[in-house]
Parts: C-alpha cells; structure tokens; sequence
C-alpha cells in the first residue's frame, strides 16, 4: 500500500517540508512482456499548514517513480503539517505530521 | 525444445529490460495525462515560449546517466509572492512534468522527474502575473558511455 513519509523540520522560522511517497507512477506508455501497464500516477498533491492549503501541486506522468519534493513554508516548530494525494485511479493517501 | 523455449522468453525478457533502461517515455506514443492536465501543458508550452530570463536559481544536472530520476531545484526564494512554479521537459511524451501552486509557501521546491532522452529542462517561475524562465539541457546517457 501507498505510504507516506513526511518530515518536515523547523528552522529560523522555515519548516522545510521534505516528503517521499511511495508510488509506482506508470505512465501508460511503458510496456512489460509486450503488454502496456496501466497508466497508475498521483494527479493532484496538496499540502496543508496548520489546516490552510500552501502547495496545490499538478503532477504529471514525468515525475519519478516514488516521488520525492521538498519546500520551504514560514513557520514554527510544532506546526501541523498534512498532506493529501489522489492518483489518476481516484486512490487518494494523507499524512498528518507535527514540525519537529 | 524446451531449451528453444528458455532461450526465446530470455530474449524477450532482456528486450524488455533494454525498454525500460532506455527511458520510460517515448514521445511518438499515446498521450496518457488527463484532458484537463493537457491544457495546463499547453498553457505552460505557450508561457515558455513568452517567459522572459529569470532571475531565480535553477538546480538540474548537465549529465543524468539515469533518466529515470533526475533531480532538480527551483530556489526563487529571493522573489516575493511567487505563485506558481513549473516544471517543463521539452522532449517528453508529457511535456509538463509538474505545476506547483504556491500559496504561502516560499518560493523553493525540488522534485526529481523522469526523462525519456536528452532535452532542455525549463523551469517556470510565476510572480506577481509575470512569468519568467530558466532553460539547463539535461543529456541523459543510457549505460553511462556518453551518447
């Protein structure tokens, strides 16, 4: 099953948020044993700060398997960090961590 | 004759194996993104072509020997209110890798993205209704023999 790994780390003022979720990210267009696998990628991202969206992402089928992002957003330590996916199958995966 | 038959799907499995190795994304093939994600796409080909230089830091590498997972940073942290950050692969099947709507979020993100062959990586940074980009050519050599 998907899982996600979301840390994100305070530092003068800045939690930099790096996440890794685990996803296979198949574009459609690769084929194994002559067959093409189905397309299966996350389609929408969001990041929440203590309850308010600061990263609405668009991906596409380009981004790497298991994808990886980071960002900076203002903030303090023990700050609620949530993140939320839906892949193109409708599958959706949330996280919800406290900034160390 | 079952040798014959070892020997055949062997074949065929390293066949495969050299597909996948060569790059995931083939842009002669079927378009696989979502409608509503091709017109973002091409919203983003039309803002390349009107994006003037950007003055933001733009992180990829010259030479990815895997194509696979290339990583690459966009810092415009220096640049107030930036609202958007794009993330465009000219000879991709799917051009536009990613679009990152920031709302509050300094102006930094680093992801990593897959290539299919050698292209020019544009990063696109949104400010204040004003588009600005920054063009590295990423070669992605297959087997790390140059190409």
């Amino acid at each position: 099953m998907a899982s996600i790994k979301l840390k994100p780390k305070a530092r003068k003022g800045v939690i930099g948020i790096k996440c890794l979720i685990k996803h296979p990210m198949e574009t459609g267009l690769r084929k194994k044993k002559g067959k093409i696998v189905p397309a299966n990628y996350i389609e929408n991202m969001v990041i929440l700060h203590n309850g308010n969206k600061v990263v609405d992402a668009d991906i596409g089928s380009s981004i790497s398997k298991n994808p990886y992002f980071k960002f900076n957003v203002p903030g303090a330590k023990g700050d609620t960090i949530e993140l939320k996916y839906t892949d193109n199958k409708g599958k959706t995966g949330s996280a919800t961590v406290k900034s160390k | 004759m079952k040798r014959r038959l070892f020997l055949k799907s062997a074949m065929a499995g390293s066949a495969v194996a050299t597909a996948v190795g060569a790059g995931l994304l083939t842009p002669s093939m079927v378009f696989a993104n979502s409608a509503s994600f091709k017109v973002k796409s091409d919203a983003a080909s039309a803002a390349v072509a009107n994006a003037g230089q950007g003055s933001f830091k733009f992180k990829a590498p010259k030479i990815a020997e895997n194509g696979a997972v290339v990583p690459i940073t966009v810092d415009a942290s220096k640049i107030k209110r930036v609202t958007n950050i794009s993330f465009y692969i000219k000879n991709n099947s799917t051009p536009l890798a990613a679009s990152f709507n920031l709302s509050g979020a300094q102006g930094y993100t680093s992801t990593r993205v897959k290539m299919g062959k050698t292209s020019p990586v544009i990063a696109l940074v949104t400010a204040g209704g004003t588009t600005t980009s920054k063009t590295q050519e990423v070669k992605v050599t297959i087997g790390g023999c140059g190409g």
